[in-house]
């Protein structure tokens, strides 16, 4: 333990660069690891890890639980009742629990922002965040980083951009922390009232046209749009959204240019992004899913692994 | 709180009259809780002696804005545990706010606050409801709940939406000379708000309650109080963009007034970056810009008075997440020492900050308080301008302990505290 400076992974807002580099780096040994015969490696033998999912996230959960598995750590699921998030409780007894459980490691994931802050406060275990509201979400952005540096060989001086409804992502945030840290510039592309306010402050750059952004970018995040948003007066149709932002064949075909597409899944075809575009050349959506293991290793390995010595 | 001796002498003080602004040096002689002689005192060898030198001798503090649970929520607070906070904090005159369980949407309802705070050391003065259930849709019995000792109406934390039932209010309650109080949010534009919406609640992910779902609020309540004539009261204002609409529409002459919260003009939105549930509050904690408007707007009577909005909660509800833990902070405890330091910090005197808790209220409501008659009760509060002081949990006397100003330093305070034959602070214990 102590490879990097805070004792949790609560968000990238506070992870300085050198972190998140070796982050990343790790995150690339442990892909050849996924790349073995035999896929796993003895680095977390008897620690106990819980996965405490506070609101369903299938993928998020079983790449954790691999990435746990892989480094043969000792895993515990726990799924809390959407009502009982609902009426505000579960935390404070959640965070008793753990405690008198004697965790080593807590992955959390739940609805409400500064919940893994909170948790982080009373609990001796390493809080991980699997997810906290709109807040952050910085394991996926270090896997979306991963990726983007895998295809590239770089962070720094490249064009990302972020599509999508921007105000309710999980996932934006961390992104815009990461990828600025590590010298990427981030422009944000999405309808204007889901553009969270004061996001300009954090440095990125908002642009509502699409085809300008792409124009700009070297890769596209493009972030799933709710299906709930639709039809209640916010997204006024499926129709206009993938006419002014969605990522469709002939809107790319029509820009002659080498793009690189990203989704952090899970994807509405035929909405935000076309079959096509997701299963083509250009997509790196399932480079994310394996990287999403070997970054998880990473970061369990650098949180919660033996100080110094080699990577199984 | 201790019972007073029968003769109490506060001597070499400056007393203060905050309704006439004047004040001269002297002494106080009280008799079995009544004031018997104001200036020079011919005194009394067995009296007990309270040295004033250096102090304020002023009126009992005036709150018009809490929220004491009874009935309902005595879990939270009671009148009588209340009317300790509130008496420990150096008020005498308390209004409360009927959204309590039922709420005091009826005469009788008013009656049971009045009938069951007497004999407490301070004043309770019940609010009625506008709407019956607080539901904004019918009238309450605003002239019945008047008749039983309503102060005021007011739908608390839930603002009338509709126009017309508003109207309705501001032309009725003109009959019964009180004041309508409507917390200004449209509730439409606060959405799912639980902060002050900025750059900050963007980077903290939480959902943002933009200023303008008050001041578009306050703007439709100050034409329908100019269309009306009616009396319009603003409560707790948190905007810059309210305290210009009030501003303006002082000038050309509406019958309105506004208050502010110990709490909007001593902390901003920065206090949330911890997610603590003590700093959720209704309206929200808001920017420094808006924080510095609203000294501005007091200082230049835009805003008429300083309210607490002591809103007591349960350690189990504020232990709750911070979407899902209740809106609101206790207040008359810490509320003058936090409202000194930071008004005599921006320039106003100890005097004017004691108008801000005495005759701006008073005014709101339509009282003539005449202090320190011979002959009447005792409502006099000690002030010590000078003191520097810790605000602790052990100064809270609210049932429910949920303030954020606990550890923030305050300089002057209230010392001691006479009501009647009640006493109470430093000074007197």
């Amino acid at each position: 333990m102590g490879s990097l400076k805070n004792k949790h992974l609560i968000g990238l807002e506070h992870t300085p660069a050198k972190d998140i580099q070796k982050l990343i780096d790790t995150g690339f040994t442990f892909r050849e690891v996924l790349d073995r015969p035999i896929k796993k490696v003895p680095s977390l033998t008897g620690k106990n890890i819980v996965n405490l999912f506070f609101e369903n996230s299938t993928r998020t959960r079983i790449s954790f639980e691999l990435a746990e598995k892989r480094l043969s750590a000792d895993v515990t699921n726990f799924s809390a009742s959407a009502s009982s998030v609902s009426k505000g409780e579960g935390l404070k007894d959640t965070v008793q629990n753990i405690h008198a459980m004697k965790m080593d490691c807590a992955v959390m994931r739940h609805p409400v922002p500064g919940s893994c802050l909170q948790l982080s406060k009373f609990v001796d275990a390493v809080v991980i965040n699997a997810g906290d509201g709109t807040h952050e979400h910085p394991t996926q952005a270090l896997l979306d980083m991963m990726s983007i540096k895998e295809k590239f060989g770089k962070l720094k001086g490249l064009n990302i951009a972020i599509i999508g409804d921007i105000l309710h992502s999980r996932v934006a945030l961390s992104n815009i922390y990461g990828l600025q840290k590590m010298g990427a510039k981030v422009t944000l592309c999405g309808p204007p009232h889901l553009i969270p306010r004061g996001i300009h402050k954090l440095g990125v750059s908002v642009n509502s046209d699409i085809d300008e952004v792409i124009e700009w970018a070297d890769a596209l995040n493009v972030l799933r749009i709710q299906r709930e948003r639709m039809g209640v007066g916010i997204i006024p149709s499926v129709r206009e959204y993938r006419d002014f932002f969605g990522i469709t064949q002939e809107r790319l075909d029509a820009h002659k240019k080498e793009i690189v597409i990203m989704h952090p899944g899970p994807m509405n075809r035929g909405v935000e992004i076309d079959s096509s575009v997701a299963d083509g050349d250009q997509a790196i959506i399932l480079d994310q899913v394996l990287n999403g293991v070997a970054i998880r290793m990473s970061i369990l390995y650098l949180l919660l692994g033996p100080d110094e010595g080699e990577v199984g | 709180m201790g019972k007073t001796d029968n003769l109490i002498i506060l001597e070499n003080g400056v007393i203060y009259d905050p309704y006439k602004n004047k004040k001269k040096a002297g002494s106080i002689l009280i008799v079995d809780g009544i004031v018997k002689e104001v200036g020079k005192v011919t005194g009394s060898d067995n009296a007990r002696k309270i040295d004033c030198t250096g102090k304020l001798i002023v009126p009992g503090l005036i709150d018009i804005h809490a929220h004491f649970r009874e009935p309902g929520r005595e879990d939270k607070e009671t009148l009588a545990t209340g009317a300790m906070a509130a008496f420990s904090g150096g008020f005498t005159r308390v209004c409360v706010m009927p959204n309590t369980n039922p709420p005091l949407d009826s005469p009788e309802a008013i009656r049971f606050i009045i009938e069951k705070s007497s004999g407490l050391p301070v004043h309770i003065l019940p609010i009625g409801s506008i709407t019956i259930g607080q539901k904004g849709q019918e009238l309450s019995e605003v002239g019945e709940m008047v008749k039983a000792g309503a102060v005021a109406i007011s739908d608390d934390g839930l603002p009338v939406q509709n126009g017309q039932v508003l109207r309705n209010a501001l032309e009725y309650a003109q009959k019964y000379g009180i004041p309508v109080i409507n917390h200004a949010e449209d509730i439409h534009l606060r959405n799912d708000g639980v902060m002050n919406e900025s750059s900050l609640s963007t980077q903290l992910g939480l959902p943002g309650n933009p200023d303008i779902s008050e001041s578009v609020m306050v703007h439709r309540d100050l034409e329908i109080a100019d269309y009306t004539g009616g009396k319009i009261h603003i409560p707790h204002v948190s905007t810059k963009r309210s305290v210009d609409l009030i501003r303006k529409y002082k000038k050309i002459g509406v019958n309105v007034t506004a208050e502010v919260t110990p709490h909007h003009i001593g902390l901003t939105e920065d206090k949330l970056t911890e997610y603590d549930t003590h700093t959720k509050v209704a309206p929200p904690l808001r920017s420094e810009l808006d924080r510095k408007a609203l000294i501005k707007g007091l200082i230049e009577g835009s805003i008429n008075c300083i309210a607490t909005d002591h809103a007591p909660h349960t350690i189990e509800e504020k232990e709750m997440d911070f979407i899902h833990s209740p809106c609101g902070m206790i207040g008359l405890e810490s509320a003058f020492g936090l409202s000194h330091t930071v008004l005599t910090e921006a320039g106003a005197s100890t005097e004017q900050v004691v108008q801000w808790f005495t005759k701006g209220p008073a005014d709101i409501m339509g009282w003539n308080i005449i202090p320190f008659q011979i002959g009447e009760p005792a409502e006099i509060a000690i002030i010590d301008s000078k003191i520097r002081w810790t605000f602790k949990k052990s100064h809270i006397q609210s049932k429910s302990k949920n303030s954020p100003m606990i550890g923030m330093k305050f300089t002057g305070k209230v010392d001691g505290i006479i009501s009647d034959k009640n006493t109470c602070g430093n000074l007197l214990d």
